[in-house]
């Protein structure tokens, strides 16, 4: 039989390697499965050689609409930015991806020393003096920072201030199942905040897009004797004030827009900063500086007794991954753009988004729902229903907003970043005008 | 190496010098904000495009990964990840998708995603599949959950203990400690397998779930595992399999017919996506179609020939931010597809062969836990070396020194100085020659001259690490 590539045995091999082992058969080797239920029949069909591979996925990947032919307004959690060639060249040097998490910190210092980089990188985008190596995506990080504050101030009450991607509250909910944890929703900061909070957490801009007030939400945080938790997005920090600068306690975001394709919502990473004191409870990996033998300067992961290896059912969290490739690209995205680049990328990401709403605001029937500043997304409303609209705009070869007529009457979550056009934020502006005029 | 190459990033960094510039903005000019909610300063390294190249390629340098070295590292299943399905999944069609566009514009998407659960529910027998988990520990804590709401959903509130050996991982009490189980730990007996008579006394009708890793973490078959599982069903509890080990097992055998009522896979290992130095990693939740009305959102299906995501009634919800890590999906689907079903129970096949051929050849100078055939990983102790106070660390700091990755240390914690070496099938017969010779070459080594272990590494990058000092004096940033 000839062989697969990925697999090297030949006929001859196999031969001479039982013979080593001192049996006859490779069943004798799997004697201990149950007989009557060995080589089940695998209903996967014949594998395909590479050429066949290549077409058979590329005939797949073409029944996805092509966005390169689309304009694209949707963010709401996934952001699609420009990947600096520097960040995609890196990746693809299999000493970077093809390795494992750095256990043997002598034979890892590539991965430990760019991941000491991510950490230095991002706690100074997120203006916090520690940053852990990464956790799954914003979030799973969201949702453990909530138990990390429980844990902390020993208490279990999570305060989640208006307004939150449904989904992030959705993800929380599914981590403290089975917890005695509760979450308590507030509508305004201002309102009389419960008693016992561990955490009172906000989104930084928030679901909408709108910038709140953090100066307002860190001193009713600290007067509440909890812990404040922003939930950010980073693209935002270059522009934004950073939350290290409010003093809040713990930040966690969706990394995916420094640099990381938007992939259909994954492979992403989430972001967790927090201050010195707290780190003993932090959860996930996290890579220190230290010496070797000779004094020389290296890298190693460290603080492990908070570990699920070591401390097994009383660890901080079950996180093993660290999501390390994904910090890659974000660490490279940062030194890439420099601090002028990640400035402007927020500042277009404004002019742009707000270019838009100005240019909608124009429209008669047309209402910004926003009543606060906002970043790079916001909301509007007209007078059709968003799935109409967005049906029409698509046959426009248009990416519209998200629908979120379930919270706001037929309302629509739009959204700019530096990769959208004059002439693509134009034409979606007269696109709805025109369909506005068809439909009066 | 040059020592140029350690100097971090912001110490490099000279003002004005650049990497990339953003075009300006091609709108009028908007208002800003008031600029008291705006950032005045950020301090990120500033630096040429070569230096940024530069730095990246020489760290790289510094790392053993499976494109450079035999990486044996033991539960792990550091196999070849094939170049094509890096290819493949950076296809536009792939990674320029949006994960809230309309269904109708990621028909394409929402098929590949559809048949990898199906290749899944083929593979272990378990039929009802989702792809959300984003990491082994994610699909464990998922099916931890589906256990506690089948049984609340049956009114088995009392149901709250989860019994786990003791040579699990530790994910695995983490997980259920997470998911609000009282953890009960059962003994491992002499040769490795589950002890039927511990089980016994600990096993009562407040099982709610039995989790065990098939083969275990000692690269074992447990030639029990029928009457464990059905001991199991009798108390009314669910049987979870970890499917860390699952490369030992496909095509030879499917969980389901086991008595297996949950597992998850990691599409790291078995199914050869890239392990990307510590992620991102993929554990999707495969369970009995009994069980599949809970499993995490989204699930794919077919409504009259179009493809559509959902979310099933009894669901535990979402546990990420959208559908999985889709990115690691297409690779995975890719390596199953190239395979076929012939092809992947030659890949368990090898990976057995290539794990019971070193541990032949190794077992007069290091010892076994258990002398039984292993799976597709053995599990050696260096309980003899460690009479010369060579420690299993030593052994593995020095395979360093010849290029070979060390394997898994002092797991499992129930084997003394264990060294846990998982070959895979990726690797020729010529590599293990190698690996067992300088195996061997080492014992030698531990008899004339141990200090050469002891101090080792010599040839790496830096020499041993003072751990407890990162530990102590936490620097965790520049």
């Amino acid at each position: 039989m000839s062989n697969h590539p990925y697999i090297p045995n030949t006929d001859k091999d196999i031969n001479q390697m039982l013979s080593v082992i001192g049996v006859e058969s490779f069943e004798k080797l799997i004697s201990d499965l149950p007989k009557h239920l060995l080589f089940p029949k695998l209903n996967i069909g014949n594998g395909l050689t590479e050429p066949e591979l290549y077409n058979h996925l590329n005939i797949i990947s073409k029944e996805n609409f092509n966005l390169d032919e689309y304009s694209l307004f949707l963010g709401a959690g996934s952001y699609k930015h420009y990947i600096p060639a520097t960040v995609n060249s890196i990746l693809q040097r299999g000493d970077f991806a093809t390795a494992y998490t750095p256990y043997q910190p002598e034979a890892a210092q590539g991965t430990l020393q760019s991941g000491f980089e991510f950490q230095s990188l991002v706690s100074r985008l997120m203006g916090m003096e520690v940053t852990n190596a990464g956790m799954y995506d914003g979030p799973t990080a969201f949702a453990e920072a909530c138990l990390m504050a429980c844990r902390i101030t020993k208490k279990n009450k999570i305060g989640l201030v208006n307004f939150f991607n449904p989904t992030i509250i959705e993800v929380l909910k599914s981590y403290i199942a089975y917890k005695e944890i509760e979450i308590i929703e507030i509508k305004e900061p201002k309102e009389k905040i419960p008693e016992d909070l561990a955490c009172l957490c906000i989104q930084y801009p928030n679901f909408f897009g709108s910038i709140p007030n953090l100066d307002e939400f860190v001193n009713i945080s600290k007067s509440s004797d909890c812990l404040s938790i922003v939930h950010t997005n980073p693209i935002s920090l270059g522009f934004l004030k950073s939350p290290g600068e409010y003093g809040v306690d713990i930040v966690t975001a969706e990394g995916q827009p420094l640099g990381v394709p938007i992939s259909y919502g994954g492979p992403y990473i989430g972001l967790f900063s927090c201050n010195q004191t707290h780190i003993r409870q932090m959860p996930g990996r996290i890579i220190g500086q230290t010496t070797d033998i000779d004094g020389k300067i290296a890298y190693t992961l460290t603080l492990q007794t908070r570990e699920q290896h070591i401390r097994r059912e009383r660890a901080t969290s079950n996180i093993c991954t660290s999501t390390q490739l994904i910090g890659l690209m974000v660490t490279i995205y940062l030194a890439t753009l420099g601090p002028d680049g990640i400035k402007d990328v927020g500042n277009l990401c404004y002019q742009k988004s707000h270019y838009l709403a100005n240019s909608l605001r124009n429209i008669k029937g047309v209402i910004i729902e926003n009543k606060n500043e906002f970043f790079n997304e916001f909301v509007f409303s007209t007078p059709l229903r968003p799935s109409f609209l967005n049906e029409k705009l698509l046959q426009k070869k248009i990416i519209g907003g998200l629908d979120i007529s379930n919270i706001i009457n037929n309302g629509i979550l739009i959204c700019c970043t530096e990769m959208n056009t004059k002439q693509q934020i134009d034409s979606l502006v007269s696109s709805i005008q025109e369909i506005l005029n068809d439909n009066e | 190496m040059n020592n140029r190459d350690r100097i971090l990033l912001m110490d490099r960094s000279i003002p004005t010098r650049k990497a990339f510039n953003f075009p300006s903005s091609d709108v009028p000019k908007q208002k800003l904000p008031n600029k008291n909610i705006l950032r005045k300063k950020i301090s990120l390294p500033e630096i040429s495009q070569l230096e940024i190249i530069r730095y990246f390629t020489n760290l790289s340098r510094l790392n053993f990964s499976i494109d450079s070295n035999f990486y044996p590292l033991g539960s792990c299943t550091m196999k070849y990840n094939p170049k094509i399905n890096e290819e493949i999944a950076s296809f536009s069609g792939f990674q320029n998708i949006h994960p809230l566009q309309d269904s109708k514009s990621t028909q394409g998407a929402i098929k590949l995603i559809k048949l990898l659960q199906e290749f899944l529910g083929e593979i272990t027998g378990l039929k009802g599949v989702s792809l959300a988990p984003l990491a082994g520990a994610q699909g464990e804590y998922s099916g931890l959950l589906i256990a506690r709401k089948f049984h609340s959903s049956n009114n088995n509130n009392k149901k709250n203990i989860a019994i786990i050996p003791d040579s699990a991982h530790g994910t695995n009490p983490a997980s259920a400690a997470m998911a609000g189980f009282d953890v009960m730990t059962v003994k491992s007996d002499n040769s490795g397998n589950v002890d039927i008579e511990d089980l016994k006394k600990i096993i009562n009708e407040k099982i709610a779930v039995f989790m065990i890793t098939i083969p275990s973490t000692l690269g074992l078959f447990e030639p029990n595992i029928l009457k464990i599982t059905s001991m199991v069903h009798k108390y009314g509890g669910l049987v979870y399999a970890d499917g860390a080990n699952l490369n030992a097992l496909l095509g030879l055998i499917k969980l389901n017919d086991l008595g297996v009522d949950i597992c998850h896979s990691n599409l790291h290992k078995t199914f050869s996506t890239p392990h990307g130095g510590g992620g991102p990693g993929s554990g999707p939740v495969m369970v009995t179609e009994d069980l599949s009305d809970f499993l995490p959102s989204p699930i794919a299906k077919v409504n009259k020939a179009s493809y559509e995501l959902f979310t099933p009634n009894n669901s535990i919800g979402k546990i990420n931010g959208f559908h999985g890590s889709f990115g690691i999906l297409v690779r995975a689907y890719s390596y199953i597809k190239s395979l076929g079903s012939e092809g992947l129970k030659q890949v368990s096949k090898n990976a057995i062969i290539n794990a019971n051929y070193i541990q032949s050849q190794l077992k007069n100078e290091y010892s076994l836990y258990s002398d039984r055939y292993c799976m597709h990983e053995t599990v050696l102790s260096a309980s003899k070396q460690k009479n010369k106070a060579i420690k299993g660390l030593d052994i593995a700091k020095r395979l360093l020194d010849y290029g070979i990755h060390a394997p898994t240390m002092y797991f499992p914690q129930i084997v003394d100085e264990a060294l846990m070496i998982e070959p895979t099938e990726s690797e020729s017969k010529e590599t293990i020659d190698n690996f067992i010779e300088t195996m061997k070459n080492i014992n030698d080594e531990i008899s004339n001259s141990p200090e050469i272990v002891k101090s080792s590494p010599h040839n790496l990058p830096v020499k041993r690490l003072d751990e407890a000092k990162a530990a102590r004096n936490p620097i965790l940033k520049r």
